[in-house]
């Protein structure tokens, strides 16, 4: 009998490369992912043009640019880990939780292919409004990159931590709506999130509060920061620094991550195929 | 982790003792007790519910044993599941393959998640492609295969790490007769080349084929042993009788006749070693309150019934 060495790495690495096979050959993945954000954009950009002026004069299509940007990496994660479901349900996933190589794979496999893809897709979509000059190219893009990949990697958890323990994407859409559209639309991309002393009213500032303890507001503000770094949006409400966002936002990447993990050690019935 | 290269015979058994397993308050198995040797074909028989699907998840691995003990090619599957995954091919009875991916990716896939790479993949992956007769549809996306070009596809996964031990979970579901000899032919090939091969089936012609089998009902092992010893404990035929009035005639047998009966459904049931007399001394006593009287070499169904007193269904 031969002697072979299974290597979680390797299986992570092989999911993770299915991830992306699956990808391209899903195409209507390909084009929901970035058409969806861009429609958003551009719509709710343009219709909303005029009655909005934010921090340096900016207009709603340049205010609305990092929540977009956000919105690509979330549907995209989203679409990634629902195929966890997908992959119970058809068969799949049995084959893989029997194999020599644990668990951690599954986790490090979907998360790292699901991100990569996230990430690539709105990296896309950045070139795109970089070459059409919505935004002005300059060094704080690495930082855009990185921050990114911080974003990309914790959506993915998050949707492991929904997508494990269900059976059906019904749920999930279910979930997703209940759930991560609120925590995007309070994240401080469709409105500036008011400062305690700005004189909004109580409704606003509750709203502000809820907007202040949504993890996903941290890099969205930086997003803002990175993309316009010429801007000064501390006049304009809540502007957390940038060393609070990135700490909130590697925070969240790494509790998110921890809690799938957590999810998906041990046996549950969930495993099984009736 | 290396898994171990162990070519005894006795690194290719299983030995299951006292096995229970809950789900909640049904309890799946209730004390299963078995041994199946190397190189042989043993069949998991028993009707839906029976408990045959858990033993094979536990076998697997999938789930955790709960109480008893469980040996799979040497190792005890509580406390080296992932050396005792090493050593197992498993084939689902729901396909595992993903549909999107063509046959060779689908056997790359297989293949990192049991440390094969580089040449000894690239090696072994032809050598499962052509047992399998898959070598030219190797390229193919696997939705776009047939039932039974697919199962071939999962079996060449379930072999490409060498395993001791082969799993399959009702491997004829959904393939035609001729799909199904292939399949067979196949797990005897496996068989003869020293591989265990453990099925799950509530066919009993498919039960047939197998060296040994074990019927297992209501989460219990009720008989075990080849085909042909179990089928010659019911003797050398069994006649079954169809009466106006069963009471009746079940009377007349037992009492008149001094013969044991089991009553199945309405009819009377008696094994007998000597049919052809028996037959007109039954007609002669019930006469017109027979309605029919068939005599037949017992089948594995008729063992299920002698043990269970049950149909199998």
């Amino acid at each position: 009998m031969a002697e072979y060495r299974p290597s979680g790495t390797a299986a992570a690495w092989m999911l993770a490369k299915r991830e992306w096979i699956r990808f391209f050959r899903q195409r209507n993945r390909v084009i929901s992912a970035v058409v969806q954000p861009l429609l958003f954009w551009l719509l709710f950009g343009t219709g909303l043009q005029g009655s909005f002026v934010g921090a340096g004069d900016q207009n709603f299509m340049e205010y609305f640019l990092p929540g977009t940007i956000a919105l690509i990496v979330l549907f995209t994660a989203i679409f990634a880990t629902i195929s966890v479901i997908e992959d119970r349900r058809e068969g799949f996933m049995q084959s893989v939780l029997v194999a020599p190589v644990g668990r951690w794979p599954v986790l490090a496999g979907k998360v790292l292919g699901g991100s990569t893809i996230a990430w690539v897709q709105a990296v896309v979509f950045l070139a795109l409004v970089y070459l059409f000059g919505a935004a002005s190219l300059s060094t704080s893009v690495f930082g855009v990159l990185a921050l990114l990949a911080v974003v990309a990697i914790t959506m993915c958890s998050l949707g492991m931590i929904v997508a494990w323990p269900m059976d059906s994407t019904q749920g999930f859409h279910a979930i997703m709506m209940l759930g991560l559209m609120p925590m995007w639309l309070l994240s401080g991309t469709f409105f500036p999130i008011p400062a305690w002393d700005s004189g909004a009213g109580g409704g606003q500032l509750a709203l502000g509060g809820l907007m202040r303890a949504n993890p996903l507001t941290y890099p969205v503000v930086e997003l803002r920061r990175l993309l316009y770094p010429a801007v000064d949006f501390s006049a304009s409400g809540f502007a957390p620094s940038s060393p609070i966002c990135w700490s909130v936002s590697l925070a969240f990447m790494v509790i998110t991550t921890l809690i799938a993990w957590s999810l998906m050690r041990g046996h549950r019935r969930a495993d099984l195929i009736s | 982790m290396i898994l171990p290269a162990d070519s005894s015979r006795d690194a290719a058994t299983i030995r299951c003792r006292d096995v229970h397993h809950r789900y909640g308050d049904h309890e799946a198995l209730r004390g299963v007790d078995l041994e199946i040797d190397r190189g042989e074909i043993f069949a998991l028989l028993g009707p839906n519910g029976s408990g045959k699907t858990t033993l094979f998840r536990l076998l697997s691995t999938l789930v955790p044993v709960q109480r008893g003990s469980i040996e799979v090619a040497g190792l005890d599957v509580a406390t080296s599941s992932l050396a005792v995954r090493g050593r197992i091919g498993i084939v689902f009875q729901s396909p595992s393959l993903d549909k999107k991916l063509s046959v060779d990716e689908n056997i790359a896939c297989q293949a990192a998640l049991y440390g094969l790479s580089g040449g000894r993949l690239a090696a072994r992956r032809d050598e499962v492609l052509a047992q399998m007769k898959l070598t030219d549809r190797r390229g193919e996306i696997c939705e776009k295969l047939s039932g039974g070009l697919k199962r071939r596809v999962e079996l060449a996964k379930g072999l490409l790490h060498r395993p001791r031990v082969m799993l399959l979970d009702e491997p004829s579901t959904g393939l035609d007769p001729a799909a199904r000899i292939d399949l067979w032919q196949t797990l005897r090939t496996m068989a003869d080349q020293g591989i265990t091969v453990v099925l799950t089936t509530h066919l009993l012609e498919e039960a047939e084929k197998a060296d040994r089998l074990a019927i297992m009902f209501r989460g219990r092992l009720i008989a075990d042993g080849t085909p042909g010893s179990l089928r010659g404990e019911l003797g050398d035929a069994l006649i079954t009788v169809s009466a106006v009035d069963p009471d009746e005639a079940e009377k007349v047998l037992r009492d008149e006749l001094g013969l044991d009966t089991q009553r199945v459904s309405g009819q009377l049931r008696v094994r007998a070693e000597n049919a052809a007399s028996l037959v007109p001394r039954i007609a002669d006593r019930l006469g017109s309150r027979v309605e029919s009287i068939t005599v037949g070499r017992p089948g594995l169904e008729d063992v299920f019934i002698a043990k269970t007193g049950y149909r199998f269904d």
